[in-house]
């Protein structure tokens, strides 16, 4: 066969010029779309030029792997509903990780210098804790685990005890002194399963509120790891590197922009345990309304203005188209519509934008936080569907666990109606003051079915 | 790794970590999930480094964890490209509709 391996390393450079520009488009709203087919244009002209890669065996074995792992992704990926997009996010981020992991343990396993064993040791440990928190982040948002945080005493002690003991394990692995009685086939296994095991550790005690930052801490995580693998193969894979380390360095600002959308500080989401403290309800005054459809229907259809606060329970009952009815019914009786978007609704940023957008609400009635907040005053009736820690006036209350979050100032409105599917609290587990104010009514069932029957009401008036 | 080469990785290093950086620091709050699946499709590059080690691979050891590298990375790149896509076909569509009504 001819000896095409002169190709990889242009083929590369042009791959990692494309994956920088496929991101900066990815960043502005009018390219976004154009950013990811470029950056997988060049992802599968990367993967093909390194099957040319000199001395490769093994090749039906990596096409196999390959047609199974990238059908199943291609699959799953296909299937899944964008309401459970975040923890999709989580569970490939965390492949990713796995199989840095792999790689670092192939390369220890195998012919090393100091360097890049040393560097094969901290990407495993990287990659290891990315693939086993990234799981149970997906397990927690997925509902296969209790999104409460989990927290027992001496909890941070005892993560950094494992954390410390992983790092030593890889430390032996690296040194092999001469004095210890284990060896090599020993140190493997067990580092590789202390940092596993501290990536389910850290993850346990923090809440499902908190994920969106956590899974793109993981995926910061993930592009460390990658790049520092890059380093761990006899000649240095810079397409690894480069690549592995821009995703650690964005993906590090993101984590960052997000928990400031949240007013939150990374340290006290890692060891916070939000929502673990449980608040006595005894100082919230007032007592929950409820009421029924054909009442809200009168006083929606007869309003002026009309906001409505999408949160998670709208995802989760899949209510968007119904909540486009409501709208186009309002709008037909000349009321004005409009949607207060909390950066943080539903458990991604931009994820109520994606699926008020997939409903064809345009964009010029998405308001975010800071356009609506003064409006509340002069509105109406305000209509929470499924949302809730964020237009919990707690925030507003020194002492309270939210204290300091920005949220929807809905209870500024002269009517607040809020549709939820049963009496649970939100996702921080704090008890929401909103519904038990004097001009709050409770809606309660299932928000698709409730908006089903607002939408035949507001119709037949 | 001979000292020279150790210092042009760190150039390298630091010079995309200052790119990461740069290409989404003035990013809008909605396109945070997007780029979040975005970068994750991104570091599905591991599947060229996994295909290595496993194509390098001698021992059934070796072969078995490279396997496990290589599907593992295939998912996240085809994973991670369908949900970003997924996510940003729905930005476009948003963009057309009010285009429609002028």
């Amino acid at each position: 066969m001819v000896d095409l391996s002169f190709l990889i390393d242009p083929v590369y450079i042009v791959t990692i010029i494309i994956f920088i520009i496929g991101l900066q488009r990815m960043s502005h709203p009018l390219t976004a779309r154009s950013g990811i087919v470029w950056a997988g244009a060049a992802m599968l002209i990367a993967t093909l030029v390194t099957f040319l890669t000199p001395e490769l065996t093994n090749f039906a074995l990596i096409a196999i792997a390959i047609v199974i792992g990238g059908g199943l992704g291609y699959i799953a990926a296909k299937r899944v509903a964008m309401t459970d997009m975040p923890q999709m996010v989580a569970i490939y981020n965390g492949m990713g990780g796995g199989a840095a992991a792999g790689i670092a343990a192939v390369h220890l396993l195998g012919t090393t210098t100091p360097a890049t064993s040393t560097l094969a040791v901290i990407g495993g440990l990287i990659g290891a804790v990315s693939f086993s928190g990234s799981m149970i982040a997906f397990m927690k948002l997925q509902g296969w685990m209790r999104p409460r945080p989990i927290t027992f005493p001496g909890q941070q002690v005892v993560n950094m005890a494992v954390l410390g003991l992983a790092a030593l394990s890889g430390i032996l692995l690296l040194w092999q002194p001469a004095f210890l009685p284990l060896s090599f086939s020993t140190y493997l296994p067990l580092f590789f399963i202390l940092s596993l095991a501290f990536g389910i550790l850290m993850t346990l005690p923090i809440g499902g509120a908190d994920m969106p930052v956590v899974i793109s801490m993981y995926n910061a995580f993930t592009g460390l790891a990658v790049g520092l693998d890059g380093f761990s193969f006899a000649t240095p894979n810079y397409a690894m590197v480069i690549a592995g380390i821009i995703v650690g360095a964005a993906g590090t600002l993101l984590t960052v922009l997000m928990a400031r959308a949240m007013n939150r500080s990374i340290a006290n989401i890692l060891f916070g345990a939000f929502g673990a403290t449980e608040e006595t309800t005894a100082e919230i005054q007032g007592s929950i309304k409820s009421i029924e459809a054909e009442d809200v229907a009168a006083m929606l259809a007869y309003a002026n203005s009309v906001v409505i606060v999408p949160g998670y329970g709208m995802a989760v009952a899949q209510a968007q188209q119904k909540v486009k009815e409501l709208m186009d019914q309002l709008e037909s009786r000349n009321v004005t519509v409009k949607f207060a978007i909390h950066p943080v609704a539903g458990r991604m940023p931009g994820h109520m934008n994606v699926l008020l957008a997939e409903a064809g609400i345009s964009y010029d009635h998405l308001f975010d936080r800071d356009e609506i907040n003064q409006e509340f005053p002069g509105t109406d009736v305000v209509l929470v569907i499924g949302a809730n820690d964020v237009v919990n006036p707690a925030a507003h209350r020194e002492g309270s666990p939210l204290f300091g979050m920005p949220i929807l100032d809905v209870e500024q409105a002269r009517n607040v109606i809020v549709l939820k599917r049963g009496q649970g609290r939100g996702f921080s587990g704090i008890e929401n003051d909103l519904f038990y104010r004097d001009n709050t009514r409770m809606l309660y069932g299932d928000a698709k079915e409730t908006l089903g029957e607002l939408v035949q009401a507001v119709k037949r008036l | 790794m001979e000292l020279s080469l150790f210092w042009t990785s760190i150039y390298i290093v630091i010079l995309a970590a200052f790119t990461g950086y740069v290409v989404i620091s003035r990013v809008p709050v909605i396109l945070h999930t997007p780029l979040m699946s975005g970068s994750n499709f991104i570091h599905g590059i591991v599947l060229i480094g996994a295909m290595v080690a496993l194509g390098l691979a001698t021992t059934p050891g070796q072969q078995i964890i490279g396997f496990i590298a290589v599907v593992l990375g295939a998912a996240n790149v085809t994973g991670g490209y369908v949900i970003t896509e997924r996510i940003l076909q729905m930005f476009d569509s948003s963009r057309k509709k009010p285009g429609k009504g002028d």
